[in-house]
């Protein structure tokens, strides 16, 4: 990693407020991202999606959002206006969600929708815009783009619905990619398939990428670094490679939580939570 | 205990007719725990619908604790057979508290004694009486699950049909859901049949399973295999394989 980090992360903080209570989602995070593959693992309920989406500035409007620092490439996204947001959102950085029957466009064909992104954040003409939609089918693998192009979306798989909502992430070339749980809805099988197209992407374009996930194995095979986050914290950053040896108590009885192929059957060490892992600084 | 011969499953009819099962037959015998395996439209939920009663359009032979199976389930079918599903979030009745939840099929069932059925079904999930006047919203997932899996017990079945029963659940939640699954089945010596993608778990409940793809089994094979990663089929190496986490590809 050379010069200054693509993305800065100081003390993000997301509070939900409600009559009664105060309930804060994402307590104190901070990272920094270069262009690299990194990893945010959890549970349901530890933030790592809402950060995610606070990243775009796209956290739901009951959502308090406040970050010592929150910069992307020089621009401060904590202070920046709708409009500079919505130049970032789709063309520098974007961003893809885990079920694609829930996120294209259903009364659009798909080639249409990557079309679309690309006239909106690329500044090119129809006919431009569709020859470059059909190269960017071809290079998530799509094997005839010109008829997938004219499907509508309830007409193609749910991994063909993966690889086509990548397409259109990516064909405004974003610096960065906000991945979050892209293959859960998928298949074994096909869910290799698409990491290996996010993989060569990444690796050809120079992008960075953010993949959000709950499966510590996908993570730690597929990124470089990892952050674990718990009760809206991050305990623990550490190398992907490096994760099988974690320290921190919560990523380690996460570990021995998983059922393994290859062992012997015995009941699996429960989780046990430690109050103080909620606490800052811990 | 239970016996599936040649079993066929066809959705819809004409030209638009769908083979999800097509000629499907395995055994497991008493005491056992047996796994489908597959992806998503393999058919091995279908399978397990079938046997289950809750799908009635098939073809073949159902035999369960010897006894041949027909369109319709008697009460004692569904007294030895219960099932506990995926979603614990669907699988209960929203405005129905764990109570009611819970005595509604020892009332079918005319067992009596629904108090103290009660009160040992929830002990026996790890919950205690304090959740009895609870309605599922006030539970979390693995709760739920937990209250399901009692639903299917008070009846004190033989047999347990299990629909991926932990794919909606956190990891350190499967876990407890997992072990609880495995004393259960050691304290009453409970015949399992579970559907899953996830081999992980195979090998931690079962001890032989059934690789389906296309409704079909490819192959029949024992968890030790499977844990040595010995597979004679292609598509079950490519499970197994694909299972491990991702491998990339390196070139230069």
């Amino acid at each position: 990693m050379t010069g200054a980090p693509l993305l800065t992360v100081e003390d993000l903080r997301i509070r939900f407020r409600t009559e009664r209570r105060t309930v804060e989602a994402v307590r104190g995070v901070g990272f920094t991202l270069g262009r690299e593959r990194l990893g945010i693992v959890g549970e349901s309920g530890s933030g790592k999606s809402l950060t995610g989406r606070a990243l775009l500035r796209l956290t739901p409007p009951a959502a308090e959002v406040t970050a010592q620092r929150l910069a992307f490439d020089g621009i401060d996204l904590m202070a920046a206006d709708a409009r500079t947001l919505r130049r970032l959102r789709g063309r520098r950085i974007s961003m893809v969600m885990q079920d694609p029957k829930f996120s294209l466009n259903p009364v659009m064909t798909v080639g249409a929708q990557i079309a679309e992104a690309l006239r909106v954040h690329g500044g090119v003409g129809r006919r431009e815009a569709r020859e470059r939609a059909l190269a960017m089918l071809e290079a998530v693998r799509i094997r005839e783009p010109a008829r997938v192009y004219g499907l509508y979306p309830h007409e193609v798989s749910g991994g063909m619905g993966q690889r086509v909502m990548i397409a259109m992430m990516l064909a405004p070339d974003p610096d960065l990619l906000i991945a979050d749980e892209p293959t859960s809805a998928l298949d074994v099988s096909v869910q290799a398939q698409v990491l290996s197209i996010l993989d060569d992407l990444v690796s050809s374009r120079g992008m960075a990428l953010i993949f959000i996930s709950h499966d510590l194995d996908l993570v730690a095979s597929f990124c470089d670094r990892v952050l674990v986050m718990y009760g809206g914290r991050v305990v623990e950053t550490c190398r992907a490679a490096d994760l099988a040896q974690a320290s921190h108590p919560y990523t380690r009885g996460l570990l021995a939580a998983r059922p393994r192929i290859e062992a012997e059957p015995a009941d699996l060490p429960v989780l046990r939570r430690d109050p103080a892992w909620l606490e800052e600084g811990s | 205990m239970i016996d599936v011969r040649d079993l066929t499953v066809r959705f819809g009819g004409g030209r638009s007719a769908v083979t999800a099962v097509a000629g499907v037959s395995f055994r497991v015998a008493e005491g056992e725990s047996f796994a489908l395996v597959g992806e998503s439209g393999s058919g091995k939920s279908t399978v397990l619908r079938a046997i289950s009663g809750l799908n009635p359009d098939w073809t073949g032979r159902v035999l369960v604790g010897g006894a041949e199976q027909g369109r319709r389930r008697t009460a004692a079918f569904h007294k030895a057979v219960q099932m506990v599903f995926q979603d614990p979030y669907g699988s209960l009745h929203p405005r129905h508290t764990v109570d009611r939840i819970l005595a509604e099929p020892v009332a079918i069932q005319r067992l009596g004694d629904a108090e103290r059925r009660i009160e040992r079904a929830l002990e026996e999930v790890g919950l205690g009486g304090g959740f009895r006047f609870r309605y599922p919203h006030q539970l979390s997932g693995g709760q739920r699950q937990r209250i399901a899996i009692a639903r299917a017990l008070i009846l004190e079945p033989r047999v347990l049909l299990l629909d991926e029963p932990t794919s909606a659940l956190d990891l350190s939640v499967q876990a407890e859901i997992l072990n609880l699954l495995r004393r259960l089945r050691a304290e009453r010596g409970l015949t399992l049949l579970l559907v899953t993608h996830n081999l992980a778990i195979v090998s931690l409940m079962c001890e032989r399973l059934a690789v389906m793809q296309a409704g079909r089994i490819v192959e029949t094979m024992d968890v030790a295999d499977l844990r040595r990663g010995e597979a004679a089929d292609g598509y079950t190496r490519h499970l197994i394989e694909a299972s491990r986490g991702y491998r990339r590809v390196t070139s230069a």
